[in-house]
Formats: structure tokens, sequence, C-alpha cells
């Protein structure tokens, strides 16, 4: 009975944060479970509580009163997390490879932060672990109300499906109120020309794709946007315009961003803060205290050049 | 026991019913491509029905609840990297049919194996209907989930769907269809009545509704073509049907690439 009057207890916290649960020896393990199908349902409708309700179960300690009153606090400060998101001390371990290490970082609501290195530094497991894709150890909190569009680098989806842009994006409409104007008008925010919506996506071009991508994010209404190299296969113009995209949204709607690139020109121009991983230690700091050669040649092991275009 | 012979208006909606759950099903595995994987789960029904028979239950009952552990099988080994799933797949589902046809014999085993006689019961009937029923509500209602889900399980996501549960449930969906047409089908050829009309409808169709029609159509008149076949000459039903359905998808090769 004590369990289900700490689970109820802890359900209620869950929605309304800052409730008090009384409680004295509950199953720990009968907790634990209800922690994770609850954390089930709710990701349903909200992923982030999931990762908070995650976490809470792993850093359980051995003794109960602990472990409520810090799922009580933990959930609190999701609610109250004053920047969109704050990682702390993650790590990400496989088999034999370790490719992130303890790494801690925050960023702020409206920021921009750009994640940089080498090949294999591991840029695409820290936003898979972010968003909960993958396990690691550590914390991830993200703000209660973080919606996150993310543009992944790579699909799970063969070519030659007869599945068309516009049936991608119709999905949408089951996940979030929609209206077929609000397709249409992202999707000429994003460039696609009408006829390329209704043939099937694998005929797209690469850069067609990124945009029907990134377009799938925005219908989404997010405050956060993660893209792992969002521009790779589009054309100059088309790099640029999708670039300038992403900066008018993120400085008309506030929207935090966070991406993956290889153009160090891109990140110079429009991050505020660059997260460098991959060498010996991490860097993070404004681009021209990162973007430095003697920086960069330690991280990728090898002079870097790139050409800041200014306007 | 009332029992239907085929052919007669009450047992049409069952054979209907299968070929259109067959068809929407199938369109979503082919295109995440678990062809064979859902062709060697269809083999666990037999040891399924094998120990339900020895135990004197219902034999669908053994399929379906081997069916259900087989689809467990398939979701848990999706769920952790470090098992390449095709593998264990191929291996434990063949071991399955070698045990279940060390337990039946004779005219019953190519009956469980190739698909029925004339005679069903108006127990399987309803379960078949009420089945067929399940199976294309999930897929009608999920379809949207399923392909956001196809197209990356990350974005699937941060899109607010719980990834895991649906996968699961579309794995458990696909093994209630494989249970639903074991009757007409049998354990060996059920999988091929679920893949070959979607493989059919992938070369045909432009867009996913496109697909999920021609699937559906393609699956229904391979059905009704094969048990009239089947009827016309009095042998088992399954045969004809797969045979039907191959045929239609040899016709969509040739078409596709004029």
């Amino acid at each position: 009975m004590q369990f289900i009057e700490t689970a109820a207890a802890l359900y209620q916290a869950s929605r309304k944060p800052l409730a008090v649960v009384r409680t004295t020896s509950p199953n720990a393990l009968g907790l634990k479970s209800f922690l994770t199908c609850s954390a089930s349902w709710r990701r349903y409708r909200e992923p982030t509580f999931g990762l908070g309700v995650q976490h809470l179960v792993t850093e359980m300690g051995n003794s109960m009163e602990d472990q409520v009153l810090q799922g009580i606090r933990m959930l609190a400060g999701t609610q109250n997390l004053k920047n969109m998101l704050e990682v702390a001390d993650l790590s990400v371990r496989f088999e034999n490879v370790q490719p992130l290490h303890g790494l801690s970082f925050s960023v702020a609501r409206g920021a921009s932060l750009a994640v940089i290195g080498p090949n294999g530094a591991g840029k695409t497991i820290l936003f898979r672990a972010i968003i909960g894709a993958t396990p690691f150890e550590g914390t991830v909190r993200w703000a209660r109300d973080a919606r996150i569009g993310y543009v992944p680098q790579k699909l799970d989806l063969d070519r030659d499906v007869p599945i068309t842009a516009l049936d991608f994006l119709a999905t949408r409409k089951t996940l979030t109120a929609l209206s077929d104007t609000d397709i249409s008008r992202t999707l000429e925010l994003v460039g696609i020309p009408p006829k390329a919506t209704k043939t099937p996506i694998g005929t797209l071009s690469g850069g067609q794709f990124q945009r029907l991508l990134i377009a799938f994010a925005l219908l989404g209404k997010p405050n956060v946007l993660l893209l792992d190299e969002l521009t790779a296969g589009v054309d100059a113009p088309g790099q640029r315009r999708l670039n300038e995209l992403v900066a008018r949204l993120q400085r008309d709607q506030g929207l935090t961003v966070l991406f993956i690139s290889h153009e160090l020109s891109v990140v110079y121009r429009y991050a505020g803060d660059v997260l460098c991983i991959g060498g010996s230690t991490v860097h993070i700091g404004p681009p021209r205290v990162i973007l430095t050669p003697d920086l960069l040649r330690e991280t990728y092991g090898a002079d870097v050049d790139y050409h800041i275009h200014d306007h | 026991m009332s029992t239907i012979t085929f052919m007669t208006t009450e047992a049409l909606f069952l054979p209907i019913a299968m070929a259109a759950a067959s068809g929407l099903v199938g369109c979503f595995a082919v295109m995440r491509r678990m062809t064979l994987a859902g062709d060697a789960l269809s083999h666990v029904a037999l040891p399924g029905i094998g120990i339900a028979i020895a135990l004197g239950i219902n034999p669908l009952l053994g399929a379906v609840t081997m069916l259900f552990f087989g689809a467990l099988l398939v979701w848990a080994l999706e769920g952790q990297a470090r098992v390449a799933t095709e593998t264990v797949v191929g291996v434990v589902f063949s071991v399955a049919l070698a045990i279940g046809a060390m337990m039946a014999s004779g005219e019953d085993l190519i009956e469980t194996l190739f698909g029925g006689a004339g005679v069903l019961s108006r127990g399987e009937l309803v379960f078949g209907l009420a089945a067929s029923c399940v199976v294309v509500a999930f897929i009608l209602t999920q379809k949207d989930k399923l392909v956001v889900m196809l197209v990356s399980s990350d974005v699937a996501k941060t899109a607010g769907i719980n990834v895991r549960l649906l996968d699961f449930l579309y794995l458990e969906t696909f093994s209630l269809t494989i249970a639903l047409g074991l009757r007409y089908l049998g354990a060996l050829l059920m999988g091929a009545l679920i893949i070959i009309p979607a493989a059919t409808a992938k070369q045909l169709a432009r867009s996913l509704s496109s697909m999920l029609i021609v699937a559906t159509v393609v699956a229904l008149i391979a059905t009704l073509a094969g048990t009239a076949l089947a009827e016309h000459l009095h042998r088992g039903t399954g045969p004809f049907i797969v045979t039907t359905a191959g045929a239609i998808f040899l016709l969509s090769l040739l078409y596709r690439r004029r």
C-alpha cells in the first residue's frame, strides 16, 4: 500500500512539480518500474518529461527517502530551468570505445551553439544522447517547455519507398495541430517548389531533401533546433539560404539552435558559442576564442584553414 | 460444432478481411526491410500448434501465443545493437520450424504448413474477423507515426513518438496478421501473403495512400482467385494464393520496366 501511495504522490508530483511527497519505505524496485512506465506514457506527449524521469531513475541512491526527495527536486528543477539545456558530466560508452567523456555545458534560451570537431569526435552521438536516443551516464536536463526540432544527418529510410514529401509532412498533423496553409507556408519558407512535393522523396535532390527535413522540424513548432550538418550536399546558394533561414528564425522567434558543422566560416558567422570536441581537452567559448589556428591544430591534428565571409 | 464450407457468402468475409490486413501490414514490413524476419516469424506458429494439440487445447491459441513471443524476441533483439537480428531470427525460427515438424506428421503437417482443407469453425471465423479489424484499425490510425519512424527514429523521438512502444505494437500486429491467415496459408506461406502484395505495391505506387490501396487490392485478388482455383481443383489453398500473388508481382516488374 505504501508503494501505491508513493506512486500516486509521485505521479501528482510529476504533474505539479512542487508537490510534497510523504513516505516511509516503499518498494524500491516497484517504484522504479512505475516511474519508467509513467515516463513511457508521458513521453508519448512530452518528450522532455521522459528524459527527466529517466535520470531520476538512474540517479536514485539506496535510501528511498532520499530518492523520493531527490526526485521531486529534479522534477521541480526540470520545470524551473533557467537555461534551455544543461548537460553535466555526460559520458557515452560503447563496447570498447568512449566517444564522450565527462562533458559539461549549458545552452541559454535563444542562444546558438556550434559543435565542431574532427570525424569520429562524437558530435552526432552527443546529439543522440541529449535527445535520449542513445544510453549515457551523467545528466541532461531540458527546460520543461523545450520542443525539439531535430534534423538528422543520416536517415533510416530506403530511397525507393513510395512516400511523397507531402505524405511525410502531412504526418505532422497527427502530432501537432496544423492546417494545410501551415504546410504550404513552411514549404515556401524553406524553398521547396510545390511540384517537388508530389513525387516520392527518393527522387528529391540532396539539397531538397535537407529542406524537407527542416520543414518537418519547423512544422512541430519547435523552440529548439538541433541541426546535424544541415547543409551537407546542398549547393552554395542553397546553403546560404538555409543558414540565413535558421539565423532569421533564431532572431525573430527566439529559437535556441544547436548545430553541427564542418564549415568553420559558417560557424564563425552564425554561432554565439562554439563547443569543440575530439581533442585532448574540450573547449567552449565564443568563435573568436575557439577558432584559433593553435586550438584547431590541437583538435584536428592538422592545420585548418577557413575563410571568414564578412558581409 | 457448426462448420462452414469455403466460398459460401459468410465464409467469404474472412479471406477478404485477411487480405486487407495482410496488404496494409505488409507495406510497412517491406518499407522497414523486415521481409526476411517477417517470413521467418511465421514459422514459430508450427511448434505452437504442435504444443497446443499435445496439451489438448485449441491449436490457434497455441499459434497465437508462440507468435506473440516470436514478435517479442524480434523486438528485444532490435533494441540492442550487440546481436545481429537477422542471424538470430534465422536460426531461432528455423529451429522452431524443425521442432514443430517433429511434433506433427503426414496429412496434418502438410495442412499446417501450407494451409487447410474446406471446413472452418465459427470460432475461427469470429477470431479471424476480430483480429483483422484490430490490424486494419492499428495501421490506419498509426500510419503517420509509422512513417515518421521509418524516415528516422531519432526524428520520431523528438516529435514525441514513443518509438520502442510503437515498434513493439507494430511487430505484434504483424504476428497477429500471421495468426489470422494460418488457416488459409499455413505457417510456411502466410508470410508471403503479407510481403508479396506490399512488394508489388512498392513497385507500382507513387505515394503512401496509393501503396496501401494497391497492396490491399493485390492481396484481395490473390486470395480470392487462389481460393477459387484451389476449390476447383480440390487442393490446399495456400500454394494457389501465393502463386497468384507471385504472378502479379512478376507482372508489376514488367510494367515498371516499361
